[in-house]
């Protein structure tokens, strides 16, 4: 019976061999981990899970009424203004909740982290999984609103998942290698903040693309959120223009090799975590 | 039969900057070191730790073995290396079986959630299987004795309930190799006794067992090996008794001892700022304290040398027993209410000054620390030196307190009170 017991062998300076299996057998972790998160979030608050149904609406009232009624940018093929608004918000408020809550998990969770071993990486991504209630909220409340205006869906609807999957590669690969970089550099604190505001003007979540002067369009693309954004819209609501394709293969391409240098950053330091944070 | 655990020259090196001003490094000093790495390779000012060196152990499957030495000695850096939760930076380890460290009770616990919510959180971070967790379930809340707050987040228990909660989760865990720091100190008495029958039980069970503790008892009663570690090397590796009868004799350090630069044992000191020089113990007489009377005066006289003035410091002197368990503590900030100013000199002489000694018969040590506005170690002397408390008949009867009777004695009275309640 003792021959059938697991050997493990750890030698400096080389990586594991058993990573992936690793992550594989700590799976249950990752949920435990962000239903911690959920759990833990709306505790202690007057309104609680309202939050989640409140926040994405107010949004949607703020930006519709500074960029429609304000500034007098116009909708696209008759997609009304707000549905527009609430649909590019889907994955622009999973992007930035994700990446602020992913930036600092770690230190957050250094506790944990300097007195047992886990594959860390579970910390990062488990922010994405408590993430995915929010979307998946946003996501239910976009059904009632459609069907108000009249708006339905097209084929498009299918390619839905892919465009998540995408967009989920962007979130994960910049949230990952904050969180690693925050560990020793706690400036990343600082910075996160600063790319959820600014991001909001770079990226077309209060307005359209199409808004964006010719000239500037080949810059404004480079930002990996617009494909997504826009792409949401295209497969969300009937008769909305496509995504450019420079934006969609900006999108795709920055969005796997930020996950590519994430994950192989967060590898490359991931062991020193406990002595460093 | 074959090894749990295996280390093949392992160490473990830790870097220490002169980073006085700064907790921890920023981006731009990255940037900047980066750049300046590229135009000179040398880095000059960066100093180099080694916490552990040239260990190479082998445990047999159902040994129990314990890791004793001073503070610093490397004993919490090999159980970290052991594992998993740090690499080591040279050497190789080689596990059998499924690893379980217990390095804290409670890791992770969540004051927000309850206490069946924890249960399931705390036991996947230990590696729980959620089956598992399930069908052990009411064996925990039955050991920890928390049925009624079940569902009451955790923050609201008392301390007691909080460390048995968590003591039940990690001793229900089915391992192969456990690792284990310093956690058989929790809880009340009632709750410890549970404790080391649990521990007994999993030790029982032919599960390899390594144990990091300054509880002398409880290694030798639990353990069949021990190792002590030195500097971060194995010095002493053997049957426990012999062992810890080695290592206890070897604590006494004398009432006079003059600090070399190199002394400190935890890397705490460095060149460059204050650190104490020598220290010496007198006794009423002002003669050598090697051996106080019980409740007989004592006088601490530390000498500190500092290249600098220095304001806001505060010294502190620790006394422990035997056992390594801190008996009290002074420091110049609580005695006098100020901080402290050093001179630029190299003989600030100081002295905590102890009327009447309560302590019963015994070898106790002293370790002295220098802190600066109440945050930095300046430096750190652990065993600086150490005395013997010998019998007097405190209380004049004629009947000593004995050292099995606690490890202070009071001043006390004891009278009859008239009237009815007689």
């Amino acid at each position: 019976m003792s021959n059938s017991l697991p050997e493990l062998t750890i030698e400096a300076g080389r990586g594991e061999r058993h990573y992936w299996q690793d992550l594989w057998r700590y799976r249950e972790l990752l949920y435990f981990l962000a239903w911690r998160d959920v759990k833990v979030r709306y505790k202690q608050t007057l309104v609680g899970v309202a939050w989640v149904v409140v926040r994405p609406l107010l949004m949607m009232a703020v930006l519709t009424l500074v960029f429609h009624r304000i500034a007098g940018m116009r909708e696209a093929s008759g997609v009304p203004y707000a549905l527009m608004v609430l649909a590019g918000l889907l994955p622009w408020q999973f992007f930035s909740a994700t990446l602020a809550e992913s930036g600092n998990s770690l230190v957050g969770n250094a506790q944990i982290i300097s007195k047992i071993y886990f594959p860390r990486i579970l910390v990062p991504i488990s922010t994405l999984v408590a993430g995915l209630v929010d979307f998946a909220v946003t996501l239910l409340l976009l059904i009632p609103l459609m069907a108000w205006y009249g708006q339905w869906p097209d084929w498009t609807l299918l390619l839905l998942p892919a465009m998540a999957l995408v967009g989920a590669l962007v979130t994960l690969g910049v949230g990952i290698s904050l969180a690693a970089l925050n560990v020793q550099y706690r400036d990343v604190r600082f910075v996160i903040p600063f790319i959820v505001q600014f991001g909001l003007y770079v990226t077309p979540v209060g307005f359209r693309a199409g808004e964006v002067p010719d000239d500037w369009r080949w810059l404004f693309d480079l930002n990996p959120m617009v494909g997504v954004v826009e792409g949401f819209r295209w497969c969300l609501l009937g008769g909305y223009p496509p995504p450019s394709t420079t934006a969609l293969l900006g999108s795709v391409t920055v969005g796997v090799v930020m996950f590519a240098f994430g994950v192989r950053h967060f590898r490359r330091v991931e062991n020193t975590f406990a002595d460093v944070i | 039969m074959a090894a749990s655990i295996t280390t093949e020259d392992i160490g473990k090196c830790y870097r220490i900057g002169h980073e006085t001003n700064r907790r921890y490094p920023t981006l731009r000093d990255g940037l900047v070191d980066g750049l300046r790495s590229l135009v000179s390779r040398r880095r000059s000012d960066i100093e180099t730790f080694w916490a552990l060196r040239g260990v190479s152990i082998e445990i047999p499957e159902g040994q129990k073995v314990g890791i004793i030495g001073r503070n610093g000695a490397g004993k919490s850096t090999l159980l970290k290396l052991l594992s998993r939760i740090t690499q080591p930076t040279e050497g190789r380890i080689r596990l059998r079986g499924r690893v379980v460290s217990l390095l804290e009770v409670g890791t992770g616990f969540h004051p927000e959630l309850t206490g069946r919510e924890n249960i399931f959180l705390n036991g996947a971070i230990l590696g729980m299987k959620r089956r598992e967790i399930e069908r052990k379930f009411d064996e925990i809340v039955a050991f920890a004795g928390v049925e009624k707050f079940l569902d009451t987040p955790v923050k609201r228990y008392s301390s007691g309930m909080y460390v048995r909660l968590a003591f039940a989760v990690a001793s229900h865990l089915e391992a192969d190799v456990l690792l284990v720091d310093e956690v058989l100190a929790v809880g009340d008495m009632a709750f410890q006794k549970k404790c080391v029958g649990r521990m007994d039980d999993l030790a029982s069970k032919g599960r390899t067992v390594v144990i990091v503790s300054h509880n002398m008892q409880a290694i030798s009663h639990f353990c069949e090996r021990v190792l002590t570690l030195a500097d971060g090397k194995v010095v002493a590796d053997g049957v426990a008794k012999d062992v810890i009868a080695q290592y206890v004799a070897s604590q006494y350090t004398g009432s006079s001892n003059v600090f070399s630069e190199s002394v400190g044992d935890d890397g705490a000191r460095r060149s460059g700022t204050a650190r104490f020089k020598s220290i010496r113990l007198l006794d009423r007489s002002n003669g050598s304290a090697a051996a106080v009377p019980m409740g007989d005066s004592l006088e601490i006289e530390v000498v500190v040398e500092s290249p600098v003035e220095l304001g806001d410091c505060s010294i502190g002197v620790g006394i422990s027993d035997e056992l390594g368990r801190r008996v009290a503590t002074l420091t110049s900030l609580m005695l006098t209410g100020y901080y402290l100013a050093l001179d630029a000199s190299t003989d600030n002489v100081f002295v905590f000054s102890v009327a009447s000694l309560p302590l019963l018969e015994g070898t106790y040590h002293v370790s002295l620390f220098l802190v600066a506005s109440q945050k930095d170690y300046l430096d750190r002397v652990e065993h600086a030196a150490s005395f013997n408390v010998v019998p007097q008949d405190v209380y004049g009867k004629g009947r000593i307190p004995a050292r099995g009777q606690g490890t202070v004695f009071l001043n006390a009275d004891f009278l009859a009170r008239g009237g009815e309640a007689k």
